[in-house]
């Protein structure tokens, strides 16, 4: 059972992304009226806007948080080429009473040529990374050595993809035993159908990232790209939103029996394939265990998917708009009966609703 | 078959136009985030209306109501209980244990059941008291299952005492009008029942009984047979009841309030000594007989027929799809699994299915403010994922106070969770630098045993003593004990400060050997030798001669050090130029101290003792 609560949000345009930092007790929230907001929750469970600042001179597609062991890091990245990132400063105390806080850029990227599409901060273990993508196909990975001094970013790889790229992921997966991998998905819409879906691996002999993997099989526009959350399983699951849902697994094969030295093989294998959405889907993204995921599409439904525990996935759950305008107020919850019965018969047959007996 | 069928769940979000625009979101650690817009990424677009709202999506509220918390609080205690339950136990104590267990978690359903029951009855606002109402009556829905379940699984009650348990299991969960019935049916023959019902702590062996009921049923026969009842129909369709004839049974359709009910009442009269395995025909046809072809069987009525065909996963499968929370199939299967009855079935998901719900519901709680610190136990004792899902987990959880991380903190260090604690603590370290608090700071890195950033927080502690000519957080620093050899930078900041203790002491010959070996040891980074020289000046110029000749030599040559290392500086820069001056002077002064210490020291390592 879910309950929801509205926040009136205050964006003059349209919201491309919504991002919750890893502790869940901050959001950020991007727009094309060029500008990120930054909302706190209190302790009270109510949610405030404690900025909002002009980011870059076009839309900004997405922002993303950077890890809480670096501080509290923002990165954003829009139509207008660069990418950013962002630092809170301690203000002074009466900002502080007012609930208000400062972001400072610390730096632009402005390697790219094009609109840059996604912006994504590597898994923690690898230090302070990041990786961009544009519309000119290029994957770039940025690095800031010192993490106390962030206007430093150096660029550290260039990875050409060839085709016009709309959204990156990392591997979360911390295992010494996986190099890092970064899965780049293309909404390259002309006509020539090359797979849309590319992983790249990094290798420590050539300390370069090469082409691991194509996934042959998505030809389709992909809108947008996840891994998800490894609980210590041997093989990868990444989640793509292209004209359905789809999640492949991804097992390394043994390294003995490829070239040593090279990119890691893999054993590709889709485990489910979704239209309900009945269109394009545009996000996916993993809960934390990676137990769950959510996508949303053109039906304008978040569908959620769950593999129960024979690993077959079904959708456990849909979130939609009723189309009813809400009530004035925010911050407003509608509850749903606890513990409750999805199948409110539940409580009816325990009163005998056959007999028509009361239960007293 | 195996899996959890049931059509997904759809949530309505007031406000949210989905015929016209679609949804972003992003997860949270308890909550989802979701906001309209449109996925056409334009560079402008039209005059599409502002956002006006975000919506903050939170799953299983349940969890928050102040009584259910009480359920949880209550039957996490009982869960841990069994877990501990001495694997070597067999046989009669171990069953006894079990059923114990079963009644424990049944008196909490049912306290709960209680306590809600009165909030129900007190509420002001009927919506309210409905809404309390329900839930009291999907707990009484779990009581009764789980009770059933006692029965038949765990309690495994043999073919005599199987029906006086049913009964009693009926009586206590059919409505009153029941007990009226039983009366009724009950006063016609009293003596009759009396002496047969008097069954505990009866020395009789099932063999016996069922002779006796045999006898008494075939006198019943008779009576009817011989139409010794003819005269009085009310009396005849009683002993039409006493033979367990359906129909007449189902006559008083209105007095039985379910099937189940009917189900007992048949079986005691027409079948007492039933046998478990014998079972699931009455209630198939029991359930079919009642319902007679007018109303399709409710998820509850397919929950108790799965259970009297002992099919334990159909129970669980059902009552997954049924109840929304996890709490009762997760502690259910977990005590059914106990009593090893997963395993005899399919092996390939006996074992996982347990650890799978459990999983899901710690999970759950671990959306929740404080009842996260129950699930932690939960993931204790799911051996193949309950590690890695309680460090993802815990990793999430928002440190406001000092106090709730240090319990997160402990929880880890108990656990060997080095990677989660060193994670915490960095990025409470990290806080507190940006906070300018640099003895939290320091504290947070040495517990995370973080070397580098606590040369990075000591860096910052002797900057700030450069630039203001004294220490922050004292305390912390002069305490640190055996953590000062964490880094070399830690160590040095623990001892300098040590020498400054020293000074103030008087204790002038110790600082001037501390200070000195600061720098012969390499400890002291050359940035900072300045500033230590700077700080044997006071030394040198004592009445008394602190240094000795020997150490004097030392300390010149690590000037000469220092001095012909310097760069040169090839642009008139006037600051630099000036800086060079002050540094000029400051070497000047050093050497003549320096020479100064020297000679009074040769004179007096020179002269005889005592002259």
């Amino acid at each position: 059972m879910f309950v929801a609560r509205s926040i009136a949000a205050d964006h003059k345009d349209l919201i491309h992304d919504v991002s919750f930092d890893f502790h869940g007790r901050r959001m950020a929230t991007c727009s094309s009226d060029q500008s990120v907001k930054v909302w706190d929750k209190s302790e009270s469970g109510d949610w405030h806007c404690t900025a909002s600042w002009k980011t870059h001179s076009g839309s900004v597609w997405r922002v993303t948080w950077a890890h809480p062991e670096f501080g509290q890091v923002l990165a954003s990245c829009s139509f207008d080429r660069t990418a950013a990132v962002w630092e809170e400063i301690v203000g002074e105390s009466n900002d502080k009473l007012r609930g208000q806080s400062h972001w400072v850029k610390r730096t632009t990227l402005v390697d790219s040529r094009t609109s840059v599409t996604d912006v994504k901060f590597a898994p923690k273990h690898m230090g302070l990374m990041l990786a961009t993508c544009s519309a000119d196909g290029i994957v770039r990975i940025y690095e800031a050595p010192d993490v106390m001094n962030l206007s430093q970013w150096s660029l550290q790889h260039e990875i050409s993809c060839k085709l016009s790229c709309s959204c990156i992921s990392w591997n979360p997966s911390s295992s010494r035993a996986h190099s890092p991998m970064i899965a780049v998905g293309s909404d390259d819409s002309s006509p020539n159908a090359m797979a849309k879906v590319q992983i790249f691996e990094y290798n420590e002999n050539t300390r370069k990232y090469a082409k691991a993997e194509t996934l042959m099989t998505v030809t389709d526009p992909v809108h947008d790209i996840a891994f998800a959350p490894n609980l210590g399983r041997s093989f990868h699951i990444l989640a793509i939103a292209t004209k359905d849902v789809r999640i492949f697994t991804l097992k390394p094969v043994r390294k003995e029996l490829t070239s040593s030295g090279g990119p890691t093989k893999f054993e590709i294998h889709i485990v489910a394939q979704f239209d309900n959405h009945n269109s394009q889907v545009w996000r996916v993204s993993w809960n934390i265990t990676g137990t769950v995921l959510a996508s949303s599409g053109d039906d304008g439904c978040v569908r959620l998917w769950k593999a129960n525990y024979m690993d077959n996935w079904k959708c456990t759950g849909i979130l939609k708009g009723n189309g009813s305008p809400v009530n004035g107020s925010s911050q407003q919850g509608t509850s749903n009966p606890s513990l409750g019965s999805t199948i409110p018969s539940l409580q009816n047959s325990l009163n005998g609703s056959s007999a028509g007996r009361k239960h007293s | 078959m195996e899996e959890l069928d049931g059509e997904p769940t759809v949530t309505l979000i007031p406000g949210v136009n989905s015929k016209k625009n679609q949804m972003y979101f992003d997860w949270g650690p308890g909550e989802m985030l979701v906001c309209e817009t449109s996925f056409n990424k334009k560079e402008k677009s039209e005059m599409v209306p502002s956002c006006p709202f975000i919506y903050i999506i939170r799953k299983d509220v349940d969890v928050y109501s102040q009584i259910l918390r009480k359920l949880f609080n209550e039957s996490h205690g009982i869960f841990l209980g069994l877990q501990r339950i001495d694997e070597e136990l067999t046989g009669k104590s171990r069953k006894s244990q079990l059923v114990r267990v079963s009644k424990n978690y049944r008196s909490v359903i049912r306290a709960c059941m209680e306590e809600m029951h009165q909030v129900a009855i007190a509420a002001k606002d009927p919506a309210n008291g409905r809404q309390f109402s329900s839930q009291v009556s999907i707990l009484s829905a779990m009581e009764l299952i789980w009770n059933l379940c006692e029965i038949l699984f765990i309690e495994v009650a043999p073919a005599g005492p199987l029906l006086l348990h049913l009964l009693d299991w009926v009586r206590l969960h059919v409505c009153e009008v029941d007990s009226l019935s039983a009366d009724v049916l009950g006063s016609e023959n009293p003596s009759k029942h009396d002496s047969f019902w008097n069954l505990p702590g009866n020395t009789q062996t099932l063999t016996e009984l069922e002779l006796k009921w045999q006898h008494w049923h075939e006198e019943c026969e008779r009576y009817l047979q011989d139409s010794t009842f003819a005269t009085s129909p009310h009396l005849e369709s009683l002993l039409k009841i006493m033979l367990g004839d359906e129909a007449a049974l189902l006559e008083q359709k209105e007095l039985l309030s379910n099937w189940y009910h009917f189900l007992v009442t048949r079986l005691l009269y027409s079948n007492p000594t039933v046998k478990p395995i014998d079972l699931h025909y009455y209630a198939q046809s029991s359930l079919d007989l009642f319902l007679g072809g007018e109303s399709s069987p409710e998820p509850l009525d397919n929950i108790l027929l799965a259970a009297f065909e002992f099919d334990i996963h159909q129970v669980i499968k059902e009552c997954s799809i049924a109840l929304s929370n996890w709490w009762f199939v997760a502690h259910l299967t977990d005590l059914l699994d106990h009593c090893k009855l997963l395993q005899s079935h399919n092996l390939y998901f006996g074992s996982n299915m347990r650890e799978f719900l459990l999983l899901e519901y710690a999970s759950g709680l671990f959306a929740h403010p404080s009842l996260w610190q129950l699930g932690v136990d939960y993931f204790d004792y799911c051996p193949e994922l309950g590690r890695v899902s309680l460090e993802l987990h815990i990793e999430r959880i928002p440190l406001n106070t000092e106090q709730k991380a240090l319990k997160v903190l402990r929880i880890c260090e108990q656990r060997q969770m080095t990677e989660q604690v060193r994670s915490i603590c960095k990025i409470l370290a990290m806080k507190a630098v940006r906070n300018n608090r640099l003895g939290s700071a320091l504290s947070w890195s040495i517990r995370a045993k973080d070397a580098a950033f606590a040369t990075l927080v000591s860096d910052r502690f002797l900057r700030d003593y450069c630039e203001r000519g004294c220490f922050s957080d004292l305390d912390l620093i002069d305490n640190l004990g055996p953590a000062m050899m964490l880094s070399d930078r830690l160590t040095f900041l623990g001892k300098y400060r040590e020498f400054h203790r020293m000074y103030g002491e008087k204790r002038f010959a110790d600082a001037a050997s501390l200070l000195l070996s600061l720098m012969t040891s390499r400890i002291a980074p050359r940035s900072f030798w300045m500033t230590l020289l700077t700080d044997a000046l006071p030394l040198l110029e004592q009445k008394q001669v602190i240094f000795s000749a020997e150490q004097t030599y030392e300390l010149m040559r690590c000037l000469e050090d220092l001095t012909s290392r310097r760069p040169v500086h090839g642009e008139s820069d006037t600051e630099q130029l000036q800086d060079d001056d002050i540094e000029t002077t400051k070497v000047e002064m050093l050497r003549l101290s320096l020479a100064r210490n020297l000679a009074r020291a040769i004179i007096r390592e020179g002269s005889l003792e005592g002259s």
